[in-house]
């Protein structure tokens, strides 16, 4: 234990002062960088990569594009491991405390990055990968730390509302809502049919609290947002309001029985299951919410399922063609060798993201792919993904495990009727100066 | 921090060969030619042995409790002093601090008094239940092997086995308990029982008696079969009814069991974390939270290691204060009674 730590201090240590010097040379001598990568493109590196892509497709892959780039760099060989997702984050985090990280990792961005670029555990690659941050373009902001880019994120998704087009249009509702006055009254049509309108797992808190997200996203200004989440600060009147409207929306009571205790994703019962088995017309959740419907439903497609986005309220300052989402970014740790983050800008190319996307792999962030999602309602959400002026990273993933989780049980309690708006400001104030 | 691993660390080491020292005398010892020897040094030889045999038996599970209970202790304390999210160095001294926003924080005190209640509640209901069914299965009936087995299955199933099967029963709408109640016209919680604040910890002791209570029958049940049959006849041939041999004879001298048991209750009371974890996770708005989940919830899911060590400190601290009162009060003549024979109870004359 203390020698690992100890090592782990070392590491930091000499990661910081490499980023001292790696930050100073960019800035002074851009062409510095990139001619020591022409420098050491000839020696042997062996470059480590995880992922969690451990099923095929996905993993034969990944395996094919190793394999393509080593055919063209002979120098280089990569070494792969596709581990399940929750073994490779547990891995990862011992990786980090050891300082023995891999070369290529996946990261989330957000307060999780902020905290490894704090202890000097990531590498910058603003230089090295300006042509592929150019190319991805907006989605990139959520692996920013002080104006330098740490990761390139590969899929990106956005939170919206999954609903079942048949009950919909049973119940006589033919078009999605678009503002939140429309969503209420079809609400109120589904209720008078005796269907629960929605499902959502607020036992996980997350799911719940993505319903606060959205809302502080349509009541505040981006620069509002933005600032608030980096700062903690939610002093802002709109915080506030984001809060009252989650108790408006609870005292329409527009959820399946027991919402308290449903969880998110597992078992029949779950939020996902109740949508998947017509149980529930609709549920807000990310992009991966088909997925998971096609696992609980024996591995078929769950059919008649539509997606549309958070409607827009009266009198917000936000865009209502912002989005909440987030996503997996490659990122690089300190000490990766430079052929590691050529071969990440190669894993964010038109080709690879293609074939990415052809595979149902995830939602493409370079636009040359976006022709390739096959899947029409995912194509929908895709659509307004594009179009989006921003998309905000989840709250809980931008402000940090501290603040996020503390923001999360909050909003349950707004939930579960037990606490007022003003408390998750208050709670999420308190959270943050425990950082 | 790491002058004072350093120190630690070099005890530890100053430790072993302070051990190993005696082996070496006594090495020596035996090597020197034997038989001209005074009484004296012959004792003191007699002296290095038996403490060299202490030492041989001892050691090994003297080094599995320090590297496994001691030194983990330790750290947390160490842990708990600082400002730390779980890697990086651990520089930021907050000393107190963390202590000070555990004992402050509403969520910890609600956690604290949920424990409290999950213990007094435990025993409240497990203890005369769990009398009258091992009373009951002590009897001479037919099948009562079969009911003993009944009756201790749920002890043996996996703690998280149980919350999934519970979970899924209690569910709102649509599971087995709200099915059979709407059924029979009962009305239950919207939120279902898990889901509503006001019934979730009722539900969660519930399923806790349901799983532990196979653990005091059977308990019960072993303290019975240490009851001398010669009593019982005795009592009968004076002409006790069932009842007043239960009450005078049976349930006396099950004491020194119920005292051991309720001990085994309460401080699983105090630590409990799987069952809750897997039936609410805490919620639903921290109804049901206690000590163990808040500091998972302050370790895990939010990185604040520095807190969730304090938690953890507060709740060794908790446990260890309970254990050694309880078992100062009630478990004494206890533990006296068990070693009857010989000098410990000459001691007890003597005090």
């Amino acid at each position: 234990m203390r020698r690992m730590r100890a090592g782990a201090t070392a590491v930091a240590l000499t990661m910081s002062v490499g980023l001292l010097a790696a930050g100073c040379s960019g800035s002074s001598t851009p062409t510095a960088t990139s001619s020591t990568t022409g420098g050491t493109s000839d020696k042997p590196v062996t470059v480590t990569w995880w992922h969690n892509s451990n099923t095929d497709p996905g993993k034969g892959y990944y395996e094919q594009v190793a394999k393509d780039y080593q055919a063209e760099h002979p120098n280089v060989t990569i070494e792969i491991s596709a581990m399940a997702h929750e073994d490779m984050v547990t891995k990862l985090e011992a990786a980090f405390q050891s300082g023995d990280a891999p070369d290529i990792y996946m990261e989330r961005g957000g307060g999780e990055l902020k905290a490894h670029v704090a202890a000097g555990l990531t590498k910058d690659i603003s230089t090295a990968s300006a042509d592929v941050i150019k190319t991805i373009g907006g989605s990139v902001a959520g692996w920013q730390v002080d104006g330098k880019t740490y990761g390139l994120p590969f899929s990106m998704g956005i939170v919206g509302f999954w609903y079942n087009t048949k009950i919909w249009s049973d119940a006589g509702i033919t078009k999605a809502p678009a503002t939140w006055d429309e969503f209420y009254t079809d609400i109120a049509t589904l209720k008078s049919k005796g269907i629960a309108p929605l499902s959502v797992g607020a036992a996980d808190g997350w799911p719940a609290a993505h319903y606060y997200y959205y809302f502080a996203l349509r009541e505040c200004s981006q620069d509002v947002l933005t600032k608030g989440l980096s700062t903690f600060d939610f002093t802002d009147s709109c915080w506030l309001k984001a809060g009252k409207d989650i108790q408006e929306f609870i005292a329409a009571a527009p959820f399946n029985d027991g919402y308290l205790a449903t969880v998110a994703q597992t078992g029949a019962t779950s939020a996902s299951g109740l949508l998947t088995f017509g149980k529930v017309s609709a549920e807000m959740q990310g992009h991966w919410e088909p997925g998971v419907m096609q696992g609980l439903n024996d591995g078929k497609a769950v059919e008649n399922i539509g997606w549309f986005p958070f409607p827009s309220i009266s009198g917000g300052k936000g865009d209502p063609a912002a989005a909440i989402g987030g996503g997996d970014a490659w990122a690089a740790s300190a000490k990766a060798p430079d052929e590691a983050v050529d071969f990440m800008n190669y894993l964010l190319s038109d080709k690879v993201q293609k074939g990415f996307a052809e595979l149902n792999m995830g939602l493409p962030t370079n636009p040359a792919a976006s022709g390739s999602v096959a899947d029409p309602t995912l194509k929908t959400l895709l659509d307004f993904r594009d179009k989006s002026p921003f998309v905000q990273l989840y709250f809980d993933t931008a402000l940090g495990t501290n603040v996020g989780n503390a923001m999360n049980a909050a909003v349950v309690n707004v939930f579960a009727g037990k606490a007022e708006p003003q408390s998750i400001i208050d709670d999420s104030t308190a959270a943050a100066a425990l950082e | 921090m790491d002058v004072a691993d350093e120190a630690t660390a070099r005890q530890g080491g100053t430790a072993s060969p302070a051990t190993s020292a005696p082996t070496r005398g006594a090495g020596s010892a035996h090597a020197l030619p034997a038989p001209p020897r005074s009484r004296a040094r012959r004792r003191t030889d007699g002296g290095l042995r038996k403490g060299l045999e202490i030492a041989f038996f001892v050691t090994p599970a003297l080094a599995i409790f320090s590297v496994f209970v001691v030194w983990p202790v330790i750290r947390a304390i160490h842990f708990s002093l600082y400002s730390w999210k779980g890697y990086g160095p651990m520089v930021d001294f907050v000393g107190l601090k963390n202590y000070v926003t555990v004992l402050g924080n509403d969520v910890f005190q609600g956690a604290l008094v949920n424990n409290l209640t999950i213990m007094v509640v435990s025993i409240a209901v497990q203890l005369p239940l769990g009398l009258a069914v091992a009373l009951l299965l002590n009897r001479k009936l037919k099948g009562r092997n079969i009911l003993r087995t009944i009756v201790f299955v749920p002890y043996v199933l996996a703690e998280v086995v149980t919350g999934v099967i519970w979970r899924q029963m209690l569910q709102a709408q649509y599971g087995l308990i709200d099915t059979i109640a709407a059924a029979i016209g009962f009305p239950t919680p919207q939120q279902g029982f898990l889901g509503d604040t006001s019934y979730a910890m009722g539900a969660l002791m519930v399923v806790l008696t349901w799983k532990y209570l196979g653990l005091a029958v059977v308990l019960f049940l072993a303290g019975l079969t240490s009851v001398p049959e010669e009593l019982f006849e005795a009592a009968q041939i004076d002409g006790a009814s069932w009842w007043q041999v239960q009450r005078k004879v049976t349930i006396p001298l099950l004491g020194p069991t119920v005292r051991m048991w309720a001990f085994l209750s309460i401080i699983g009371s105090i630590q409990v974390f799987d069952m809750v974890w897997i039936l609410t996770k805490g919620g639903p708005a921290n109804a049901t939270q206690t000590m163990a989940t808040f500091l998972y919830s302050f370790g895990v899911d939010r990185n604040l290691y520095g807190i969730a060590s304090a938690a953890s400190v507060i709740l060794f601290v908790i446990s260890l204060v309970l254990a050694l009162t309880y078992q100062r009060i009630f478990m004494r003549r206890d533990a006296d009674g068990g070693l009857a024979t010989g000098r410990k109870a000459k001691k007890v004359g003597a005090r």
